[in-house]
């Protein structure tokens, strides 16, 4: 069997991974990276409208500052996040911005001069400073107060992931794409690197490394409408979750975004809204306004997708063969603007809906977009219960973004966190060796290669792997949604938990050989499985509202009860995961309240009822 | 009720010693803006599930599916069914090392491509944390976005006459990108460098002007454009040094 050595493995190539082995690679450290993709097609290339950094160079974000940012994304989490998290992202971000420009983002910049924005539909003049001119320039995005989203045209992912990879090329560090780590070789205590599956070959290869960094994305496709990548099936958070011991922060907080289109689940950016487009109803009316007099369509991504099927269950909706949707409306920003600032948009439109955005309404609906929740770190970087073992990005939940991650901040996660846990980890491996048991990793393999036997040969069952994926989707998509309760939450863990078992008895159709697909899900199927039950588990048991965790049967946010992380973890042999929880935040600079838009409805943390 | 579709797919897989190349045949029903995502995906759930073929982002933007589709290069997950006809044959992209079926090493060429080119700023300045970014203009950076927002597909190379004759010839996706820099104030890189990468036979003077590279970039970059204004400035280098060989 192939051994490969280094001193750090990134399992995932994407922004936060790539990040991440650039500092340690600048550091004079080995890193190898792992990718189930070649680097340049991840998942962060597919996000499009920007970045936050409160530089405060244009005239709408004139004043900004880490301090207004950091109010924004606590507010945002909905007093989920970790504010001591908040509060060192937000003085990065303007570094990360500029350093990325330095590397060769070539960043929407400030034209001087008067200009028109749109707001709710209405045209507003602008005038932006002779004396910025050039500098880089934001726009408008959901739930913050400045405009502060740093973009190139929609097209802000594309353009970081190309840069970040052009980095990785001019420093010579080592990709393996088309390789999928199946499963952490560890201890216990220590985790030593991870088996691999090669996805050109089929074959086995054991990746043994003093530090190991998952950064694998987002779990968005365990839910059937999602906006995510067909790659984005939680394949680091699954193999965090078999160690029994990493626990999985928040896996109830999954983040719908407002504007999928219908049917293909597609995203248009937030941009769209930013910039000044507005959502209609069946009468072609607005009516986020009505709802949020003070934001209207550009209240956070939780508040807006609630409103929208609100105002569908109340007959409002379009009727379409897919199910009833809504309409963005963009065609008042103008040809130019649509077709030099929301080019990807114009594109998706016309090529996925025969839809042209200039002219015509974008057929939308709110679809599973972001897992808040992932493998839960401390502030450095460092995965709960394992030493040497690191996590960063979206498969992190580090946890920026409590229970409702803010537009913009996502890209902004993956470069500054991929900054800083980068400087963690080479002082991590300036202070430390590895012993490498051979009997544990041989044992690792042969596990594995047991496991792929079993599927190949029949021998554990013969339950067919997309049938159980395809049902796991539905379930979380009727039950586990925007809108929560108590009944449904019982019935999802009930029909998960027969999947659950069905897990463990899948078969192939096929050989299994080379890179066979089927084999590729067959090994993720059970841990997606589990993954589903963590979300909906958690979501059963958190009798509260806070973001975008929407309770029926419990509509208040529960600061005396429940302002606490959910920290998920699987013993083998069991059929629900174990919840356990902690203080959301340890230092708290921002004390609990209103967060502006919304339903205020609290329970404060004296128990004083506030709000409807 | 859709049509009919009759699905020829290019089997092989390398790594299964019982694999011989073939063409599979998959019929199925057409359905309202079925893409060929859509289609594969189903036929690898219900008909067979050792079928090959990359899909990632599925909305066009990330490079992973290009294929020849009835004899054209083109990404599948945007390409809808309706606007082929019933008969429809898939098969592997040509240039690139086969993994399997409809699969294709894309990401190891474009690591060479991109090592080759050097692509990346080349600069002697040291990022200083502490100072506000160097200012650009809009238009300038709206210019290199467009040359950017190649999703290194791999569709011009395997439309190109000279690539599929010539395994060391970059093909337009190179060139575009060499474009991207030389148009970039913060790449230092001169024009005898830039001429060092490109201005041979591998490189610009290899291209036979065929352009199907243009007609096949599923993101519309402007490919004749840029070829011709290569052409042009290393041609012109190429006499410049001519021209002070000369009178030394």
């Amino acid at each position: 069997m192939e051994t490969v050595w280094t001193d750090l493995l990134c399992i995932g190539a994407g922004l936060a991974g790539e990040r991440v082995a650039i500092e340690v690679s600048t550091a004079g450290f080995q890193s190898i990276c792992l990718s189930i993709v070649p680097p340049r097609r991840s998942h962060s290339s597919a996000a499009q409208g920007g970045m936050q950094a409160s530089l405060g160079n244009c005239c709408m974000g004139e004043a900004d500052c880490p301090d207004t940012h950091f109010q924004d994304t606590v507010k945002g989490s909905d007093w989920g996040c970790d504010q001591e998290v908040a509060r060192l992202f937000v003085e990065t971000a303007p570094e990360a911005v500029r350093e990325m420009a330095f590397w060769g983002i070539p960043w929407n910049r400030i034209v001087p001069g008067k200009s028109v924005y749109f707001k709710g539909g209405k045209p507003y003049e602008k005038t932006e400073s002779e004396e910025n001119e050039g500098l880089i320039t934001a726009r408008g995005f959901g739930g913050t107060a400045k405009w502060r989203a740093c973009y190139t045209s929609d097209g802000t992912g594309h353009t970081l992931l190309y840069t970040m990879d052009n980095k990785v090329v001019e420093l010579g560090v080592t990709v393996h794409d088309r390789t999928e780590a199946i499963s952490l070789i560890h201890d216990g205590e220590t985790c030593i690197g991870a088996v691999a599956r090669c996805l050109k070959t089929g074959r086995l290869r054991a990746y043994l490394a003093r530090a190991t960094l998952i950064a694998t994305g987002g779990y968005g496709k365990i839910y059937r409408e999602s906006t995510n990548a067909v790659i984005n099936e939680g394949g680091g958070a699954l193999i965090a979750l078999d160690t029994e011991i990493v626990p999985i922060g928040n896996p109830e907080a999954v983040q719908f975004h407002p504007t999928g289109i219908v049917p293909t689940n597609i995203l248009v950016t937030e941009g769209c809204r930013g910039d000044g487009g507005t959502l209609l109803d069946v009468n072609e009316e607005r009516f986020m306004h009505e709802y949020e007099p003070e934001k209207a369509e550009l209240a956070s991504r939780d508040v807006v997708s609630r409103w929208m099927i609100h105002h569908i269950r109340r007959g409002l909706g379009v009727k379409s063969d897919h199910g009833d949707h809504l309409w963005l409306d963009i065609r008042h920003l103008g040809a130019e603007h649509i077709k030099t600032k929301l080019r990807e948009v114009e594109e998706i439109c016309n090529n996925f809906l025969g839809v042209d955005p200039i002219t015509q309404l974008i057929p939308v609906r709110p679809a599973q977009h972001y897992s808040m929740g992932g493998v839960r770190t401390d502030k450095d970087g460092a995965a709960y219960g394992l030493k040497g073992l690191f996590a960063a990005g979206e498969a992190a939940c580090w946890d920026l973004h409590g229970f409702n991650r803010l537009g913009g901040n996502s890209l902004a996660e993956t470069v500054v966190a991929g900054k800083i846990v980068g400087k963690k980890i080479v002082a991590f491996l300036q202070g430390s060796e590895s012993k490498y048991d051979t009997a544990l990793i041989k044992g690792a393999v042969i596990k594995n290669q047991e496991r792929i036997d079993g599927m190949i040969s029949g021998r554990a069952g013969h339950e067919n792997v997309f049938e159980i994926r395809n049902a796991m989707q539905d379930v979380l998509m009727e039950r586990v949604g925007i809108f929560r309760n108590g009944k449904d939450l019982q019935k999802a863990v009930d029909s998960l938990q027969g999947l659950h078992e069905k897990s463990r008895r899948v078969g192939l159709r096929s050989n299994g050989r080379g890179a066979n697909p089927e084999l590729s899900l067959a090994l993720k199927i059970q841990g997606m499985v589990r993954l589903a039950l963590c979300v909906a588990y958690a979501a059963l048991k958190r009798t509260e509202s806070r973001g975008c965790h929407a309770r029926e049967d419990f509509e208040a946010r529960n600061d005396r009860d429940w302002l606490n992380r959910t920290l998920a973890t699987w013993r083998e042999g069991s059929d629900l995961p174990t919840l356990n929880y902690e203080a959301a935040s340890k230092v708290v600079e921002l004390a609990p309240g209103d967060r502006g838009y919304g339903v205020c409805k609290i329970i404060s943390c004296d128990g004083e009822i506030i709000g409807a | 009720m859709g049509r009919e579709l009759t699905f020829h797919i290019f089997r092989y897989d390398p790594e299964d010693p019982d694999s011989i190349p073939h063409t599979d045949i998959f019929i199925m029903e057409e359905k309202e803006n079925m893409t060929l995502f859509i289609a594969l995906t189903q036929i690898r759930e219900e008909q067979d599930p050792s079928l090959q073929f990359d899909f990632c982002c599925r909305a066009g933007i990330c490079g992973s599916c290009a294929m020849v589709i009835n004899g054209r290069p083109g990404l599948a997950c945007k390409t809808l069914t309706r606007e082929l006809p019933k008969e429809i044959t898939l098969m592997p992209l040509p240039v690139f090392k086969l993994i399997a079926d409809l699969s294709v090493d894309t990401g190891a060429w474009f690591r060479a491509m991109n090592e080759k080119v050097g692509s990346w700023i080349h600069t002697s300045k040291k990022f200083d944390p502490s100072a506000r970014e160097e200012r650009m203009d809009n238009a300038l950076a709206e210019e290199i976005y467009e040359l950017e927002r190649c999703v290194e597909c791999g569709c011009c190379v395997a439309a190109c006459g000279t690539a599929n004759m010539r395994e060391d010839f970059v093909g337009a996706v190179a060139m575009n990108r060499i474009a991207r820099f030389m148009m970039d104030p913060r790449d230092e890189r001169t024009e005898d460098e830039y001429f060092e990468v490109i201005g041979t036979d591998e490189g610009i003077f290899g291209c036979m002007g065929l352009l199907a590279c243009e007609d096949v970039c599923p993101k519309n970059i402007p490919l004749q454009d840029q070829l011709g204004i290569l052409r042009r400035k290393m041609g012109w280098n190429t006499v410049k040094h001519l021209f002070r060989f000369g009178s030394s």
